[in-house]
């Protein structure tokens, strides 16, 4: 796949993407198979999922038997290359007086975050748009679940999602005929819902971005682009030279033969072939260049390789940079126009930063000792969960919002700490009888991780730090951050539901205190609400396409612009918008409005 | 933060074999052609088709020998599945306590220090090193040290090393293709169609029956 472009094009361009992850990804493409001549600068490496994935790869290939480490923090084998929670010559900090430090995660390479992602891909419902006008807190959207429903729609066809319609509340079904069937449960998927049916916890197909069968690309392409026929020919041919899922190997390696969905295997290839898109990797944004009319003409980088200062133009600019990168590119954009950074009039960029509520627990379950084998490597991720059920309890619960259960445990491949729990069920034993103990034990673990809504609060944000840059020269984001008793009791909320699952599956395990069980701020990776959308642009940075409030030719699209981060995880949603935002923009140019 | 746990001398070995493959470019040079890597970390980058360990292997060979014996007397060979060494458990192991991160160093410390805890007690009672004293006595001394709860507190420190290096195998070892068959972990493999689910065995043992739909 020819990805990168000559560094010395002269090409005029249409529009600037800076990122190449969900919202670049499927801006370039709806806008490259509209005739839009795009630019797309990615600060990572180039990188080619067919031929750099380790599909077959086992752990004794690997350093340490692929465990993870500082500098690998998913294992050898995850898809993300040159980032993580720290990339050398690139900090951060923390604001002094930080409850917490934030881990940013930051892969540096085409196609970002989706890459290695869970491929988890839930739909925001109807309350999650619309969350300040059910409990007064935080921020409702100017756009409401029906407005972006079509997209939904297309984003869940184009990119192939499996699950099911339960018609559960707040749990949107699809259309019909747009999921792909969800694939079997795994025994202990099994056992959780047979056991949760007396705690009247429910448990059900999840959604994810893998496809369980074949897609017809020509029938499926026509009904996504029913006025253009290039975008339907290459698109269809696309999508059906996708192959469907063999269940085997991890997701979060990526995949070589294109059964998930990453940028870089479902979006950009389609975007290249239009002859539209070019891509310039190792391109590291520094600043949104505006001219004295306060219009956007282009942006700033630095070329990573040579270290030279470079410059790109064009009419439009969207930063898809990553909910926190987006912020720090708009702060460091200073001028005499723009004092605070662009597109910061509302003093609302860097601000309602929000990560997932993240808590887990795990235990030994006896009834799944001693099984016969089978093949339990099912989608690489989960083929169930629990979507938050206790809406109508809410009130009762001492928090706001709720949180979905991802469920998982069983034969997995063997890690270095598959077999951890031996050190408490089998002290002592060594030898022959050691080899029996492996056996019994093996896969007799089910893991419980909630993951949770945050509300935005006024001591969670990012800001310039002052004193210090990267070796690009960039001034570094430092970050501050304090949980709400919300965050808090909902953790405790989780701890206690896994406790009894586990319990009721006939094994023990100990909750501890939500503040105590609490994942570290970042560390879910679902950061967002850095430059939210609204209806006031004095308390808004974008409106619901994205578009700025403050300069009419810059546009945002990722996480940042979310205004509120439902347990539900972002990346379906950041592409169903980038759709629809692109239909807007196209609208916009051929009005010559920006 | 997490600093990185580099030292000086596996950053000066990284930049060296960066250099020496050509990928730095030089100040002023074109610019790179399409599909150019650069400079590439191989801890955070790896490259899959030529796999490093960028870190020395600090034990010596007398160690290794009695680790060799050690990992054995912990996963002994048996019909369906090889002797930890002979899938060179103890060479992983050696892998594992040269590693640049802090879990690692200390198990370097614990066991470079239990081997020459387990010798010099060998020693003291038999006259010889542990890999030399016959397998029973091997054993008995095991047996006085593989259960903390139960070992005298005299034998705290080789009852401490044990508990590490019987971990230590059991992953290393486990993590071997060689030794899945054996554990009952049969995936890493292609299926065509749809996902075969839970055979029927199974669902009638654990009473799942009518729950496959969901």
């Amino acid at each position: 796949m020819a990805i990168l472009t000559d560094r010395k094009s002269t090409r005029e361009y249409d529009v600037i993407i800076v990122g190449s992850g969900a919202g670049g990804g499927m801006m370039g493409m709806q806008l490259s198979l509209n005739g839009v001549k795009v630019l797309m600068l990615e600060a990572g490496r180039n990188y080619d999922p067919i031929k750099e994935t380790p599909m077959f790869h086992t752990p004794d290939q690997a350093p340490l038997r692929g465990k993870g480490t500082q500098d690998r923090f998913f294992g050898h084998y995850d898809a993300t290359v040159g980032g993580g929670w720290q990339v050398p010559g690139e900090p951060y900090g923390d604001k002094e007086g930080t409850q917490e430090e934030f881990w940013w995660w930051r892969p540096r390479m085409l196609g970002g975050r989706t890459n290695h992602w869970g491929r988890i891909s839930l739909r925001f419902g109807q309350y999650d748009f619309k969350p300040k006008s059910r409990d007064g807190l935080g921020y409702d959207w100017p756009i409401s679940y029906e407005d972006l429903a079509p997209y939904y729609d297309k984003t869940e066809m184009m990119i192939g999602v499996y699950g099911s319609n339960e018609g559960m509340e707040n749990t949107p079904d699809s259309s019909p005929g747009v999921l792909l069937p969800a694939p079997k449960p795994r025994v202990g998927e099994l056992l959780t819902k047979k056991h949760c049916k007396s705690l009247n916890i429910p448990v059900i197909p999840i959604h994810r971005a893998v496809l369980t069968q074949a897609l017809d690309g020509p029938k499926l392409a026509a009904k996504l682009f029913p006025n253009n026929p290039k975008a339907q020919k290459l698109v269809g041919d696309d999508m059906s030279a996708r192959m469907a899922c063999f269940w085997a190997t991890e997701c979060g390696r990526g995949c070589s033969i294109r059964a998930n969905f990453q940028s870089t295997t479902v979006l950009l290839p389609a975007a290249l072939a239009s002859g539209n898109l070019d891509i310039i990797t190792d391109a590291m944004v520094r600043e949104v260049l505006t001219d004295d009319s306060g219009k956007v003409t282009g942006v700033h980088y630095m070329d990573k390789v040579t270290r030279v200062d470079s410059i790109a133009r064009a009419r439009v600019v969207i930063l898809s940079a990553s909910t926190c990168e987006t912020a720090r590119i708009l702060l460091n954009s200073k001028s005499a126009l723009f004092p605070n950074g662009l597109a910061n009039s509302s003093g609302q960029v860097g601000r309602n930063l929000t990560d997932s509520v993240g808590s887990s627990l795990a235990g030994h379950i006896p009834a799944m000792e001693s099984l016969p084998p089978y093949n339990e490597d099912g989608a690489g991720g989960e083929h169930v969960y629990t979507p938050w059920w206790n809406y109508k309890k809410q009130e009762t619960l001492g928090f706001a919002r709720g949180y979905h259960i991802e469920i998982g445990g069983g034969r997995y491949m063997p890690s270095m700490g598959a077999l951890g729990l031996l050190d408490t069920t089998s002290p002592g034993i060594y030898g022959k009888k050691l080899k029996d103990e492996a056996r019994r034990y093996y896969g007799a673990v089910m893991g419980f991780a909630g993951r949770g809504e945050m509300i935005p609060n006024e001591n969670c944000y990012c800001e310039i730090d002052p004193n210090r840059v990267d070796q690009w020269g960039i001034p570094i984001l430092r970050f501050h951050w304090k949980w709400s008793d919300h965050e808090i009791n909902q953790a405790t909320h989780m701890q206690n539901t896994f406790a009894d699952i586990i319990g009721a599956m006939g094994g023990k395990a100990t909750p501890r205190p939500g503040r105590e069980a609490l994942n570290k701020p970042g560390e879910i990776i679902h950061e967002a609400g850095t430059a939210i959308m609204g209806t006031d642009p004095k308390a808004s940075v974008v409106n619901s396409f994205g578009q700025t409030w403050d300069v009419k030719n810059l546009f945002l699209m990722d996480a940042s612009i979310l205004p509120s981060n439902p347990d539900k995880n972002l990346t379906l949603t950041v592409l169903a918008l980038a759709w629809r935002s692109a239909e807007y923009l196209l609208d916009e140019m051929k009005k010559g409005t920006v | 933060m997490n600093p990185s746990p580099l030292s000086r001398r596996d950053i000066f070995k990284l930049v060296a074999a960066a250099s020496a493959a050509g990928a730095l470019a030089p100040v002023g040079a074109e610019p790179p052609k399409p599909l150019t890597r650069h400079f590439k970390n191989t801890l955070s980058d790896p490259d899959y088709a030529h796999p490093s360990i960028p870190w020395d292997k600090p034990l010596d060979a007398t160690e290794l020998a009695t680790l060799a014996v050690l990992v054995d007397l912990i996963l002994p060979a048996d019909e369906t599945s090889p002797a930890a060494s002979a899938i060179g458990v103890h060479e992983f192991l050696n892998e594992w306590v040269g590693a640049p991160y802090p879990e690692n160093r200390a198990d370097y410390e614990t066991i470079r220090g239990g081997v020459a805890w387990i010798n010099t007690h060998a020693w003291k009672h038999h006259g010889k090193a542990f890999k030399e004293i016959a397998p029973e006595e091997q054993t008995a001394i095991l047996d006085s040290i593989c259960d903390p709860a139960k070992a005298l507190p005299e034998l705290s420190h080789g009852a401490r090393f044990f508990q590490k290096l019987r971990m230590l195998t059991l992953g290393g070892y486990y993590t071997h293709p060689a030794t899945w068959k054996s554990l009952g972990y049969i995936g890493n493999t292609p299926i065509n169609g749809p996902y075969p689910g839970v055979p029927d065995e199974i669902i009638k043992l654990l009473g799942l029956e009518g729950l496959e739909g969901l």
